[in-house]
């Protein structure tokens, strides 16, 4: 029996509803809930048990600052590895940078911008 | 049965639990419950040479295993949650045998009833928000001699071309999202901002600018549906989901050292 009928009586539930997914499982499932000490067999009371590329998937995204800065490395396109989609990358920086250097930015684009060359090389 | 281990998915009052009508837990096993001090905990059997502690840091790097395994966590916990106020317990959290789990309903009795307290008569709801970037038509090829040597190139001297607009239209979405959240919050008895999710884990390729939990009274739950509702608009997403058991509004059963998590951003 996999029925988990909603405690909340909807005549109709509300528009939009997603169901759930395993994401979001697993966010409610590994970090929260109640964690119990004791005398226990198993207990993950610490999240360092998760592994890399676990806490790659459940990790922070943190919001603004970082957000649209590292933007290329986000990229689906990029993170395939794909060797001569990043040289391409950084050509076309080069003569983006060019011409950008060829108009006078903005003042509240400095910051951003400093910050975005350190973040432009993608790992992969 | 020296190599069964108890696994716990939840804990409830004894005066609210229902017979789980055939429920399967984690490996198939039947859930049955184990009453003690008023409370109920929510269990079943599982083999502990899967659930050993270094079976299961092994298995957590599976993330086929991992999936099974926290669906099948959740499958339970919804279900007693739908019956009665739950606190719903953290995956893999096992025990060596039932005298445990009643030594643990008698030691964290208070705990457990205070917390069940706060959370009767209401579920959790999620609601995540995503910025939805400008849309540029994918149609759109560079015209003339200019040609690009190759697809990748033109792709990304469009995607380039946007990037301004889309950090634009990031900020903004992000600023929404903090009001967002103030709305909701305010209809909401308690609030709780999980970290936005990964595209990865989201599934979706547009950023999560939200990820908000809300414990709302049932009886303002059609509410707030409205209010998210009433939220959404021009340039992000909005999803709601739940009711979920209330994950997100239990509090350590006592105070342990992973409660300095809770406050990494």
């Amino acid at each position: 029996m996999t029925e988990s009928s909603p405690m909340v009586r909807q005549p109709h539930s509300p528009a939009g509803r997603e169901p759930a997914n395993l994401g979001d499982i697993l966010e409610r499932v590994l970090d929260r809930g109640i964690v119990i000490a004791g005398d226990i067999r198993v207990n993950l009371l610490d999240i360092e048990l998760l592994t890399i590329k676990l806490r790659l998937i459940v990790a922070s995204v943190d919001t603004a600052k970082e957000m649209g800065i590292n933007w290329w490395e986000r990229d689906p396109w990029l993170t395939g590895k794909n060797q001569e989609l990043l040289e391409e990358n950084r050509s076309l920086r080069n003569r983006l940078a060019v011409a950008e250097r060829s108009r006078p930015a903005l003042p509240e684009e400095e910051g951003t911008r400093e910050r975005s060359r350190e973040g432009e090389e993608p790992d992969g | 049965m020296d190599d069964m281990g108890t696994y716990l998915y939840a804990v409830a009052l004894e005066q609210d639990s229902a017979p789980l009508e055939d429920m399967t837990g984690i490996v198939g096993g039947p859930v049955r419950t184990i009453s003690q001090a008023g409370l109920t905990a929510y269990v079943s059997a599982v083999p502990l040479t899967q659930f050993g502690e270094e079976p299961v840091r092994q298995s957590l790097e599976d993330l086929d295993w991992l999936g099974e395994t926290a669906r099948a966590h959740h499958r339970v916990v919804e279900a007693v949650a739908a019956k009665a106020p739950t606190a719903p317990v953290r995956l893999v959290t096992v025990y060596r045998d039932e005298a445990q789990i009643r030594d643990l309903l008698e030691q964290r009795h208070d705990a457990f009833v205070e917390v069940l307290s706060r959370l009767a008569g209401r579920r959790e709801w999620g609601v995540k928000v995503y910025a939805v970037p400008p849309v540029a038509s994918p149609a759109e090829e560079p015209a003339g001699d200019a040609a690009p040597s190759s697809p990748g190139t033109a792709y990304l001297k469009k995607r380039q071309a946007s990037l301004r607009t889309r950090e634009e239209s990031w900020r903004q979405a992000a600023a929404r999202a903090e009001r967002i959240h103030d709305v909701l919050a305010s209809a909401a008895v308690a609030s709780h901002r999980h970290r936005a999710q990964d595209p990865q884990l989201s599934g979706r390729d547009e950023r999560m600018v939200l990820n908000g939990a809300y414990l709302v009274d049932e009886a303002r739950a059609r509410e707030f549906g409205q209010v998210v509702e009433g939220l959404r608009g021009e340039g992000i997403d909005v999803e709601l989901t739940g009711p979920w058991a209330p994950y997100s509004f239990t509090t350590p059963v006592e105070p342990v050292e992973s409660e300095a998590r809770d406050d990494t951003p």
